[in-house]
């Protein structure tokens, strides 16, 4: 590595390091007692392969340096090499938590270049399953966290819950990781009764766990000790930085995309933009569970209100037919063909569209040239940008901290290295 | 709310705007190179428009003769509620940007990327490393004439 700044020496070291593969070295002065310290990207409680480099002085954290890339697979240069259907299966291993989520987001995208409008039906079923990722995701966060900071009971409580939302998407498209649910125009198959009466279910028992939870950890000496007042962000740092999602309502300021930039049928539906101010761990602990419980509302406001009605946009040239009808039809197997094979033709231009997914501002910024491929598609990942304020929330803190830091940012290493 | 922003900017610097463009309702706004700093100061501390926050900071390869790559910044208003986004235009002999780093902090790692992606240089960014590639790696791989395979042995493998 070039020494590019050579007026900080000790940074130039922190860096020399992370090129070099060192786990440890001592700085010049041994009476400072500062050390760098390497941390992943093989460990457990960094969610993934984040690694860390960190400047100690004695126990206390005086600097750090995230380290991304261990899980790049360049999505972007895929994208602009296939057709807009094709990428939708790679939306799913992003933000591998919560899959159709990032689906629902790509497809929106996609359809705002497009000008497609998608019946009723298929906006409130885009609307359960995303709400059904966003519980699942925090599901998983909320226990990660706990057990990071050493209460194993919970993450396994949780995903026993959780499972149940994997075992909805099982029935509903076939998969219970890799979802590719979201079709542009519609989606891949129709919401079941069975689905109901599953999501019903799982509602009902939501609730109780979510009581179980809080009453393992709101009171929880150890676990309030090891979060309060920890990975602290100031409420201007917090929007200086382009914090999104749970972590910049934690920090009290109220943005929720699907309350302030509308899509799908959220205006219709009645909830809650849960904020706090306390802006550390515990905070974002919090808010993640009262958001469980407003997507709760949301899911059972969404099943009511269900309307009949086709799932998919009625445009054969720019939405994929229904598989059985390309078997048996001619005409849907010729645009089945020509779908798959030629593309749909968007209109050259340029947009972004974002939604609120779990971890915060999900966002495409497509640039259409009018061929079949996307000309530049970028993803605006939340972990990415939630990371990038890592070091400020972890400068003065205790090296114990670190592991609820992370696991209170909740990254997903899919999507902030794409 | 678009065209009151078009006539702020304009009023604020107009010789610094080269063009504007409309697009299911998405507003662009392309910025003189040299301006986007006090453009993006303008923005964020105007009391109407308030762009408190940057989402994105995108390098694109338009792969053309004159003006070969872009920047866009996706900036977003709490007061507002509202997405912008500006543009500017860089030649491919010289591909070096303002950096708007000490505008908004959060363009830090945004800009490392379309640094790492496409190889345009920010000025007068602190840390301007790869932040997905390798630091030894040579090419910028969402250039349009970087393949789509890789270039065999751009990527040493690890000596143990």
């Amino acid at each position: 590595m070039t020494a590019r700044n050579a007026a900080d020496p000790e940074r130039s070291k922190i860096l020399q390091a992370l090129e070099d593969q060192d786990t440890s070295l001592i700085l010049d002065d041994a009476l400072e007692n500062q050390m760098i310290l390497n941390m992943g990207p093989q460990h457990p409680a960094t969610h993934g392969v984040l690694r860390l480099l960190l400047k100690l002085d004695g126990e206390t954290v005086v600097g750090s340096v995230p380290d991304l890339g261990y899980l790049h697979r360049g999505y972007e240069k895929i994208a602009e090499n296939g057709t807009y259907h094709e990428f939708i299966t790679h939306t799913d291993r992003l933000d591998y938590l919560s899959p159709i989520s990032n689906n629902v987001a790509y497809v929106l995208a996609v359809e705002k270049l497009i000008g497609l409008e998608v019946p009723r039906r298929a906006q409130y079923i885009r609307v359960l399953v995303s709400e059904m990722s966003r519980i699942a995701s925090h599901l998983v966060s909320v226990g990660s966290m706990a057990m990071d900071v050493g209460a194993l009971t919970v993450l396994l409580w949780t995903f026993r819950e959780r499972e149940k939302v994997l075992d909805i998407y099982d029935v509903l498209c076939g998969a219970r990781f890799t979802t590719s649910y979201a079709r542009i125009g519609g989606l891949q198959q129709d919401w079941t009764p069975q689905c109901t009466t599953m999501l019903r279910h799982f509602l009902g028992e939501l609730e109780a766990d979510l009581r179980d939870v809080e009453k393992l950890l709101s009171t929880n000496r150890i676990f309030i000790d090891r979060c309060e007042d920890v990975g602290y962000i100031s409420r201007e740092d917090a929007i200086r930085w382009g914090l999104t999602g749970p972590l910049l309502r934690a920090a009290g300021v109220p943005r929720d995309l699907r309350r302030d930039v509308p899509y799908l049928v959220y205006p219709e539906l009645d909830f809650n933009v849960v904020t706090l101010t306390e802006s550390d761990a515990l905070a974002r602990f919090y808010v993640r569970l009262a958001e469980m419980r407003e997507s709760a509302k949301i899911l059972h406001q969404a099943l009511d209100r269900l309307p009949a009605g086709p799932f998919n946009a009625s445009d054969p040239k720019r939405v994929l037919p229904q598989k059985e009808r390309t078997y048996t039809k001619m005409e849907e197997l010729i645009h089945d063909f020509m779908l798959i094979n030629m593309g749909i033709d968007p209109p050259i231009g340029e947009v972004y569209h974002a939604v609120e997914s779990s971890k915060g501002e999900l966002g495409f910024f497509i640039i259409s040239d009018g061929t079949a491929h996307p000309w530049r598609l970028k993803i605006r990942s939340p972990s990415t940008c939630n990371l990038s304020a890592l070091p400020v929330m972890l400068k003065g803190g205790m090296i114990s901290d670190i592991v609820a830091v992370i696991g209170s940012l909740d990254p997903v290493m899919g999507e902030a290295d794409k | 709310m678009n065209s009151r922003i078009v006539e702020r900017l304009n009023a604020f610097s107009r010789e610094s705007v080269e063009g504007t463009d409309e697009f299911r309702g998405d507003l662009t706004v392309t910025v003189r190179r040299a301006d986007i700093v006090r453009v993006a100061t303008f923005l964020k501390d105007d009391p109407e428009l308030s762009f408190e926050q940057v989402i994105d900071v995108i390098g694109v390869d338009m792969y053309r003769p004159d003006f070969r790559f872009e920047v866009v910044y996706v900036l977003y208003s709490l007061k507002n509620k509202k997405y912008l986004r500006l543009k500017v235009r860089v030649e491919e002999d010289h591909p070096v940007v303002p950096s708007v780093t000490g505008v908004w902090a959060g363009a830090d790692w945004a800009e490392r990327e379309a640094y790492d992606m496409v190889g345009i240089k920010f000025e007068g960014h602190h840390d301007l490393r790869r932040l997905y590639m390798p630091e030894d790696f040579e090419y910028h791989p969402l250039r349009k004439d970087f393949p789509l395979m890789g270039i065999p042995d751009s990527l040493p493998l690890p000596r143990r």
